[in-house]
């Protein structure tokens, strides 16, 4: 495999998977031209007139879609650790005794280990998305027979927008649909709030096929997937484990330390002026990412502050602020908990996104970069302000990158993360995996301090005499190592052996994950 | 080195165990030193722990042995603590010690009318607790090797509690150690006072005897190990005897700097239950105020164990306030804002504190040995009790550092 050191200094292969690559050039440097990707033409005469398309089982839509090997695969992780199908689908497709296909998950989950499996046997070549827990695992012992390929939600977007991926047969699980097709995510036993990741695929992909467990007669209104770019439904018993898929409640933390971590978040907002009449934020569904919107709440309340819209994985806590009137709007990417889901469902002014109106790069404009201040973690942060979401200090991958890298657009990027944990240190020299560019991290808000990359002059300047303990990184960076017992040691990987790229937003290359040896 | 067993263990193990290990040692008769490593960081610090374990057993003259280490993440002042620990264990009259470098922020010492408002209470051998303390900003943290501290465990927070004072950077926070009950206690002071303790909590004590006993031993030490920074003690009284004689102990030493009140002993002690509204405990707590305040310390009060209702400890704190005592505990760091913020004066303290400031800068500018405000005098405790007010509004963001010019 030949490898190339891109733009961020890392190196990459120009091939994965019999596809060319291009390197990563630079943040805002890659601008590719040409038309977008073309799904077949079809007509109506094709499908039935009463509107009727449910076939009897999940394997009867797989042939009837012309399911073959080597074929591309699409799922959705809108159930999150609750989802049933996805793994009896791989079951059927195994049944059928189909090889090499290409899993296209928007994220994977540690339910899914179940697919290893098929993975060892050839069933699945590989996998591109995400490589949670079991499945990191395998693919970085360098196990999985094709290269892994990790995209943000909104890279995903781009893949189908551009071509890069065409997807053959797009299997949706739709808590609540209609014979036609129409689905929806916000009712029915297994609702789970929004189906936005499955936009895409239901318009790109050449095949389409809507699963559900709560089919209801046409139409399913309001619904988020249409109907008209739908091939199949096959109807279900259950969808998976309603306690899986969305949390009764989430919890906030009760560690004090990331308690004092979240602190600092919405002290800081307030103090860098952030925090003003018709301001947006983002927030996800970490525990110090909800205990930080409960601190702004209390901020906002105090100074008469309210905001125009945030931005979702919603929660109770984020429905309470739209309740209580300390927000006009939240537009959600996913839903989190049964209050998120309520609200989206009763509350018109919860409203269900998509990547394509959130993230994606072939948009004319996203939300991303509009959105004020976005909150997230990271498993590794470097003195230059990199960081990185997929893999441990270990080597090994262990989560996806979700909407993460596409967030980093915000006006004000902070990273809340704790500078060590355990032993392990956060704040390093170089991070394991780079997932997301320096130059587009702007705050980083530690237990031990905060430190504001030095580009954002603006910041520094806005927080100067606030009483916050604003530190250099490499400060930080000094105490950690103290703590720790010096810089930890990198993992021994094969640097000839790449198991899966990280791509950036716009589809290049930004980083390898190499096969961990033992 | 005299074999007394020829297998010891110290540590903790298990799933649930997080920054903290287990070790094993089996003495053998030949083959050298041989490691069994799990660790959760063996990627990042393989290297570093086998190093030390190599050091440390040429340290203790370990030759021969089989150890077992299963960590899961402890830092290097808990690895060296259990594994020192497990030598001891097997020779318990091994008087050798290894001990870690200081850290360079760990050497300052702290006044005898230093502000005690918060004080942060760290089980002695639960190290995963200390690292982070000293960022939650109480006015000191106490290692506690006494209640939280199982029996059985005893010598292991002793190491524990040792290795942090040198090398856990508590972030300039004053370094406070209780430690057990006298004369049991006085067996825990070679582990603290050589390694710059700033005060010494003693538990249930009864009388100016015990308090001499500690001085007398702590002098010992210092001399011993050539100790020159100041040593404070804080007498806790928990029982009714302990209240009657609240005086006469608070006034045993020149370096008591407050006498501390724990109630959950007390109330048991005189056969009630410990209640909200503190009735039972009225009269002990304003005899230890008295009784504080006639030897010239500070009265510190008990702490508040629910920690998740924060609005009935700033009610609690604000009553103790206006009984006199100047200090709380803490058992949870979300308690130490609180706390702060109750002990903050008022807004009519804070005013009139300025004024006697001032009239006392201008008495000073004017080189006139009386301060005097309209037509009173002014004595120097008060003018010492408004800057501390004027210190404490300061610290609360409730004054502007520029003050005088508004």
């Amino acid at each position: 495999m030949k490898l190339v050191k891109n733009a961020a200094g890392r190196f990459v292969p120009t091939e994965v998977n019999g596809e060319t690559q291009i390197p990563f050039k630079g943040v805002d440097k890659y601008k590719p031209t040409g038309v977008k990707a073309k799904p077949q033409i079809r007509t109506c005469i094709d499908y039935p007139y009463d509107g009727n398309k449910v076939v009897k089982d999940l394997k009867t839509a797989l042939k009837k879609a012309g399911l073959k090997d080597g074929m591309t695969i699409s799922t959705h992780h809108h159930l999150r650790n609750g989802d049933a199908v996805t793994n009896i689908l791989f079951d059927a497709i195994k049944e059928m005794g189909i090889k090499n296909i290409r899993w296209f998950p928007s994220a994977s989950f540690p339910v899914h280990s179940h697919l290893i499996k098929y993975l060892e046997d050839g069933t699945i070549h590989h996998i591109e998305g995400s490589m949670n827990g079991p499945l990191g695992k395998f693919t970085t012992e360098g196990k999985m027979k094709g290269v892994g390929v990790l995209r943000s939600h909104g890279g995903r977007y781009q893949s189908l927008q551009d071509g890069e991926v065409q997807v053959d047969i797009a299997v949706i699980l739709a808590p609540t649909a209609d014979p036609f097709g129409n689905a929806t995510g916000d009712r029915g036993k297994s609702a789970c709030g929004l189906i936005g990741f499955a936009l895409g695929d239901s318009e790109y992909a050449d095949r389409v096929i809507i699963v559900t467990d709560n089919l209801v007669p046409f139409p399913c209104v309001p619904w988020q997937i249409q109907g008209g770019n739908v091939d199949f439904v096959v109807e279900v018993e259950s969808l998976g484990d309603p306690k899986k898929i969305v949390s009764g409640t989430t919890e906030v933390t009760k560690s004090p330390d990331r308690l004092l971590i979240a602190e600092y978040v919405a002290d800081f907002i307030e103090a860098a002026g952030i925090m003003k009449d018709g301001f947006s934020l983002q927030a996800g569904a970490g525990g110090t990412n909800l205990a930080f919107v409960l601190f702004l709440k209390e901020k906002m309340k105090a100074k008469g502050v309210k905001a125009r819209f945030m931005r979702g994985g919603s929660t109770k806590y984020l429905v309470e602020m739209l309740e209580e009137g300390l927000t006009d709007y939240i537009l959600d990417g996913q839903t989190f908990d049964l209050e998120g889901v309520r609200s989206m469902r009763e509350n018109a002014n919860h409203v269900n996104t998509s990547p394509f109106t959130s993230y994606n790069f072939h948009g004319k404009g996203n939300f991303a970069s509009i959105v004020d201040t976005a909150v997230l973690g990271a498993t590794e942060v470097d003195v230059k302000f990199n960081a990185n979401v997929v893999t441990h200090s270990d080597g090994y991958l262990l989560h996806g990158i979700g909407g993460w890298q596409n967030c980093l657009y915000s006006k004000c990027t902070i990273l809340a993360i704790p500078s060590f944990r355990d032993r392990i240190p956060v704040i390093v020299d170089d991070v394991t995996t780079i997932c997301g560019p320096g130059e587009l991290i702007d705050v980083i808000i530690t237990e031990r301090g905060i430190a504001i990359n030095p580009k954002r002059k603006d910041l520094l300047k806005a927080v100067k005499g606030s009483g916050l303990p604003i530190k250099d990184i490499k400060q930080i960076k000094k105490e950690v190592d103290e703590i720790c017992g010096g810089a930890p040691a990198k993992p021994k990987v094969n640097k000839e052996k790449v198991v899966a790229i990280v791509k950036w937003v716009d589809g290049t290359v930004l980083d390898s994950v190499f096969k961990v040896e033992n | 080195m005299i074999k007394n067993l020829k297998k010891s263990s110290a540590g903790k193990r298990g799933d649930s165990v997080r920054s903290d290990c287990y070790f094993e040692i089996e003495l053998k008769n030949s083959g050298g030193i041989k490691l069994y490593l799990t660790s959760k960081v063996d990627v990042m610090y393989e290297e570093s722990i086998k190093q030390m374990i190599h050091d440390m057993s040429k340290f203790f003259g370990l030759k021969d042995a089989k150890i077992l280490l299963e960590d899961n993440g402890a830092l290097p002042f808990v690895l060296a603590a259990r594994f020192e620990l497990a030598v001891k264990r097997l020779f318990p009259d091994l008087q050798k010690e290894y001990l870690l470098p200081f850290h360079v922020n760990n050497l300052y010492s702290t006044k005898k009318d230093q502000l005690r408002r918060s004080r942060l209470y760290l089980p002695g051998n639960e190290p995963k607790f200390f690292v982070n303390a000293g960022l939650h900003s109480p006015d000191a943290i106490i290692l506690d090797l006494e209640d939280s501290v199982a029996p059985s465990e005893k010598d292991a927070a002793q190491l524990v509690v040792r290795n942090a004072l040198r090398s856990v950077n508590f972030y300039g926070v004053e370094r406070m150690v209780r430690i057990n009950q006298l004369p049991k206690g006085l067996d825990d002071l070679k582990y603290m006072v050589p390694n710059n303790v700033n005060v010494i909590l003693v538990p249930k004590c009864e009388s100016a005897e015990q308090i001499h006993q500690l001085e007398k031993e702590v002098e010992k030490l210092k001399n011993q190990h050539k100790v020159v920074n100041d040593i404070f003690f804080m007498p806790i009284i928990e029982s009714a005897l302990g209240v009657i004689k609240a005086y006469e102990i608070a006034s045993a030493s020149k370096n008591n700097c407050s006498l501390a009140i724990g109630l959950e002993d007390y109330t048991a002690d005189i056969g009630t239950q410990r209640t909200n509204e503190g009735r039972e405990s009225i009269f002990a707590r304003q005899m230890l105020v008295n009784a504080a305040k006639a030897a010239g310390i500070q009265a510190i009060d008990t702490v508040f164990s629910d920690v998740a209702d924060m609005e009935a400890l700033r009610q609690s704190v604000i009553e103790a306030k206006s009984l006199g005592f100047e200090g709380k505990g803490c058992i949870h760091p979300r308690q130490i804002k609180v706390v702060h913020e109750a002990f903050a004066p008022t807004i009519e303290e804070i005013e009139k504190a300025k004024k006697i400031v001032q009239a006392f800068e201008e008495a000073e500018k004017k080189g006139l040995g009386v301060v005097s405000l309209g037509s009173k005098m002014i004595d120097p405790p008060v003018v010492k009790r408004a800057l501390n007010i004027i210190n404490l509004a300061l610290m609360n963001n409730l004054i502007s550092k520029d003050w005088r010019k508004q």
